[in-house]
């Protein structure tokens, strides 16, 4: 049994001993007898060995697959070497929330740090330290777009599911009116998009490239919602912003999305990271931590948590969020992740992922795969028709250590990234060949 | 000691105020900027908002907190003082220069204190 | 220290993708970003070496005593970390087929069985992020409840004035108005405040016991009866529950649903403000409206299911799983022993160094304390000048991390101790004479602590220029 406490028996005897007391029940003498704990229905404790070997067992149950063609808001991309060794530092591991800057200042320059790169990756002015993931950002989002007589927001339907479900149970609490736009196909459909923005609309949100991977028309959603005084929030992908239009570059007022993919493992869906940058006009409403630089008395540079009064611990009950915790680790992660790869890397990861893409699009084409919605254009992810049930088609490709593409609609959701090289690609058009008896 | 001018009134809860043509000038006094200590944000309301007497209508925040500001009548927002949003720190250096915001179409006023009165209330809340 | 952008030079950089073996798309223009991201260029060595620097600026709990009240800042066990990296947890996409992740919904499982047992409740969702996420999360299940059962006029949520701040935050985000009752004067909840303030539209109570002063209050079982008599529901904040467990559980104390941090409790690390979890246990009657998917067992494998009237979701997914393999790790490393040893260590830590420093500064309640201890301040800033805030900058020069400042915000000048568990009684003896070394200093030199710390790397920073005129990232210049 562990219990990490560091003294034997008997120096707890002697501290008991100090306070006054003779044994460890005493302490608890507030408690009510009657529900005080008699019997714990918990296992014996274990040694470090065996505790190892238990949780090894469970991850041996679990089956990796050698090539995954899923994305769907969570992506495999390749994560260098660095980024682990940096973010495994126990002074960073083990530090509280960076309240104390004069102790502190190694995390606070690496938030510092994060928060430029998001602007620099977003076209955005302002970022904040990170909140839990791409879906609470979505709707943390949401929120920074209240106002007394806007509160209503428009989705597009074309939008990760799963974000769009959290926004709706955020925003159901809040009372704040979703419409969700059906999507034409597979992107956005923009004359109801455009039907559906009403005086009372606070806030458009669009995500490019979108659930299906199609490359949205920013441009038409943007002069839409700022024609009618609306604010436009962008779902988006960190690795295509390698290379694609930046939500700034689009006029959009706030950009969020999923960083998983800059560094973080799938790890079954978390730790993730959500990232929010927006222009400098609603700096003020931006939710959680965020770092600024100043100068201690001497005049050197220093960091520190800043504009707190936005924050709950200030405003309590009339706090905009109540976000506390960002999820510093994982921005750290990512802004490791940004830095390796640098400006060149990070296109070259953006371009690789689509070119497989497009090729794996080409290939699978003519076996029944085709592509719904093809003439529009795409990033890393897309849509086709599946010439058999898409579960089972997964199921048996299994065997072949292949993870295929999320069925979704009656279709396939498929995936590429830099790390399905076209050996990768040319095994599983192999394997569909097989599976679908071609 | 706070700077309480004879010419203004003012509210237990530090604003003050000044009435010229039907138009009432709001702004916190000397002694709630000292109390609230280096001012770094203020959140004003828009033109043409409705403020209540008793109730708050706009908030200021230094590093560590946040406070209420309350209009002492109720009206309409005619003004507002849009060089605080730059610089706060206006109301710390000269408070009675640094006005809040404009109401008019007066229609209910809060029991307002004359210099003396809001003397008192400072000293009370000093002791 | 340098910025990475200071650090960075053009054309240079590390190696890592091998040219594209397909294609390249040609996008069309109007598609693509006018110019590339002001991404740092910068050789592995020298990236390496920003980040050791960055290290050593920053200290954590393997860098010395760490007694920040409210936070449980105790150890974080290596083996939680190993567990956590295997890859069989590290690589398994989160939307793959049920039967290839069995693994992973039986880690999810065994969690809520164990938390479920040490918290009292009958079941827990895991997707909540943090300790406010689960909050809301909780307050969302007693706003299904009320909804249900077609009880719209309950509207409220009591909250001590004593509680964390992310309380009232989070009953407003889950769309109920604040009513805060007073704290009696052991800091605990003033009963006929509490009757008073009951209704028709109490929703329910949000409360921590031990409360933020460190005291658990004895009358935790009139408090939920009143609550449940007026129709309300009772939530539990588990920030302190790293005082009881194992000794009286939630459940138990008369309260419906609770979060537990992860990341206090149960060992797992901050990093530096996040990722946490805070898992939410609730009784079976709220177990409908949890967040979906939940997991079953079927015979010997695991499923997802959605329940039937679910809130939605509060997060993607299913939560920070990598920081539920760690917790489920120091649970069953701890087992039925170790839980309430580890909770008793952590009072008797506290009641240890409280005894210490007693007679010497003012303790907000002189009477045994659980996990944590307030201590104020007050009549040393009155006779010295000197702070909470320049107590607790000096300590930064003795290598320890201060206590929480001023909170609860009901105690003056405040400084909450929590030691935790894990510290030796030489640590905790260190840490009482660095404390009386700062006392007798304010009383011979109080002008000299206006300006510690003396030896960190930078003074106290200039807070309110950083928010009167934010800069909030690296200006590139022209």
């Amino acid at each position: 049994m562990a219990s990490y406490i560091p003294y034997t028996g008997e120096e707890r005897q002697a501290m008991l001993k100090a306070v006054g007391l003779d044994s460890i029940d005493q302490l608890y003498d507030v408690v009510p007898e009657s529900v005080r704990v008699k019997d714990l229905d918990l296992p014996e404790g274990m040694s470090e060995l065996e505790v190892g070997r238990v949780m090894a067992d469970m991850a041996e149950k679990d089956k990796i697959f050698r090539s995954i063609f899923r994305g769907a808001g969570a992506y495999r991309h390749f994560i260098p070497a660095i980024v682990k060794t940096v973010t495994s530092k126990e002074e960073f591991l083990t530090a509280y929330t960076p309240y104390q800057a004069e102790i502190s200042q190694g995390v606070l320059q690496s938030i510092f740090e994060y928060q430029t790169q998001m602007c620099e990756l977003t076209g955005m002015d302002v970022s904040n330290a990170s909140v839990y993931d791409g879906a609470s950002a979505a709707a943390e989002a949401v929120f920074m777009c209240q106002e007394r007589k806007k509160s209503a927001v428009v989705f597009s339907g074309a939008v990760n599911p799963q974000v769009l479900r959290v926004v709706k149970t955020y925003c159901e609490s809040r009372q704040v009116p979703v419409t969700v736009i059906p999507p034409k196909g597979t992107a956005t459909d923009l004359e109801a998009l455009k039907a559906a923005i009403a005086d009372d609309t606070a806030a458009v949100y669009v995500q490019s490239p979108n659930y299906y991977g199609v490359i949205e028309d920013m441009d038409a959603v943007v002069e839409a919602a700022h024609a009618k005084k609306a604010k436009v929030i962008m779902g988006c992908n960190p690795i295509a912003l390698g290379l694609l239009k930046t939500p700034g570059e689009y006029g959009a007022d706030i950009a969020v999305g999923e960083g998983q993919p800059l560094g973080m493992p799938l790890a079954f869906g978390g730790p993730y990271l959500g990232f929010m940058t927006c222009k400098q006009a609603m700096m003020r409403k931006l939710p959680g931590r965020i770092v600024g630089e100043t100068a201690d008395h001497d005049g050197n540079r220093a960091y520190v948590l800043t504009l707190q009064a936005r924050e709950q611990h200030i405003r309590r009950e009339k706090a905009s969020s109540n976000i506390c915790s960002n999820q510093a680790l994982c921005a750290m992660t990512a802004s490791v992740y940004l830095a390796a790869m640098g400006p060149k890397g990070l296109r070259q990861a953006a371009e690789s992922s689509a070119a497989h893409a497009h090729y794996l699009a080409d290939q699978i084409a003519p076996l029944g795969f085709g592509r719904k919605d093809p003439d529009q254009p795409f990033f890393h992810e897309f849509l086709t028709e599946c010439p058999m049930d898409p579960d089972e088609l997964c199921k048996k490709l299994e065997p072949y250590g292949i993870l295929g593409g999320l069925p979704v609609d009656g279709g396939i959701l498929w995936c590429c990234t830099e790390c399905n090289d076209k050996a990768d690609i040319d095994r599983l058009v192999a394997a569909l060949k097989e599976v679908c008896g071609k | 000691m706070s700077v309480i001018p004879a010419e203004l009134k003012y509210t237990k809860s530090h604003e003050w105020v000044k009435e010229e043509d039907g138009v009432f000038v709001i702004g916190l006094t000397d002694y709630a900027q000292s109390a609230l200590g280096d001012l770094v944000f203020v959140n004003l309301p828009e033109e043409g908002d409705a403020v209540t007497a008793g109730e708050a209508f706009s908030d200021v925040e230094s590093v560590k907190a946040v406070s209420d500001v309350f209009s002492p009548v109720t009206g309409e927002v005619c003004a507002i003082n849009e060089e605080l949003l730059d610089n706060p720190a206006l109301i710390n250096e000269a408070p009675y220069d640094a006005w809040l915001v404009k109401v008019q179409n007066v229609s209910d006023t809060e029991e307002l204190l004359d210099a003396a009165a809001y003397e008192a209330v400072v000293a009370a809340e000093e002791a | 220290m340098k910025l990475l952008f200071e650090r960075s030079r053009p054309g240079r950089g590390m190696d890592l993708l091998p040219p594209c073996d397909v294609p390249a798309v040609s996008f069309d223009a109007a598609l693509l970003r006018d110019s590339a991201p002001r991404l740092p260029e910068i050789a592995e060595v020298d990236l390496g070496r920003h980040y050791t620097e960055l290290a050593k600026q920053t200290h954590g709990v393997n860098d010395g005593f760490y007694p920040l009240g409210s936070c449980t800042m105790k150890y974080n066990p290596r083996v939680d970390e190993e567990t956590a990296s295997l890859p069989g947890f590290t690589q398994i996409h989160p939307l793959q087929p049920l039967d290839t992740v069995q693994g992973c919904l039986e880690v999810l499982w065994k969690s809520e069985q164990l938390l479920t047992e040490i918290t009292g409740m009958d079941a827990v969702t895991y997707q909540p992020a943090a300790g406010a996420h689960g909050e809301y999360t909780g307050l969302l299940l007693i706003r299904c409840y009320h909804q249900s059962r077609g009880d719209t006029a309950r509207t409220k949520i009591i909250v001590p004035d004593s509680a964390h701040g992310t309380n009232p935050a989070s009953a407003t985000m889950a769309g109920f108005k604040v009513v805060s009752v007073p704290s009696n004067e052991m800091g605990g909840v003033d009963l006929d405040a509490l009757r008073a303030a009951v209704g028709p539209d109490t929703a329910g109570l949000m409360l921590t016991n031990p409360n933020t002063v460190g005291l658990f209050d004895p009358n935790i079982l009139e408090i939920t009866q009143i609550i449940h008599d007026a129709g309300g529901l009772c939530y539990y904040d588990g920030a302190n529950l790293n005082a009881i467990m194992g000794h009286v559980r939630p459940g138990d104390m008369g309260f419906d649903c609770v979060h537990v941090n992860l990341h206090k409790t149960f060992a797992t690390p901050h990093g530096g403000g996040g990722p946490g979890s805070g898992p939410v246990g609730c009784k079976d009657f709220l177990a409908p409206f949890l967040p979906s998917p939940r997991v079953k067992k079927a015979g010997d494998s695991y499923e997802f299911f959605d329940p039937e009237q679910s809130m939605g979701k509060v997060r993607s997914f299913y939560g920070n799983f990598l920081v539920v393999v760690k917790a489920l790790t120091y649970i069953l490393s701890l087992g039925k022993e170790g839980i309430p040893a580890a909770s008793a260590g952590a009072v008797l830590n506290a009641n240890y160094l409280m005894k210490k420093l007693a007679g010497h500064y003012d303790m907000s309640f002189n009477t045994l304390c659980m996990h944590e201890f307030v201590m104020t301040l007050e009549k040393l800033a009155h006779d010295t000048g000197v702070t909470a805030m320049d107590v607790a900058k000096r300590l930064l020069d003795f290598g320890m991390h201060p206590p929480t400042m001023y909170f609860p915000l009901i105690v003056h000048e405040a400084l909450m101790v929590e030691p935790t568990e894990t510290e030796s009684p030489e640590t905790l003896d260190e840490a009482a004479e660095v404390f009386l070394k700062i006392l007798e200093e304010a009383k011979s030199d109080p002008e000299s602590l206006h300006h510690a710390p003396h030896d960190c790397a930078i003074g106290r920073p200039d807070e309110v220029t950083a928010a009167r005129n934010p800069i909030l990232r690296y200006d590139f210049g022209a």
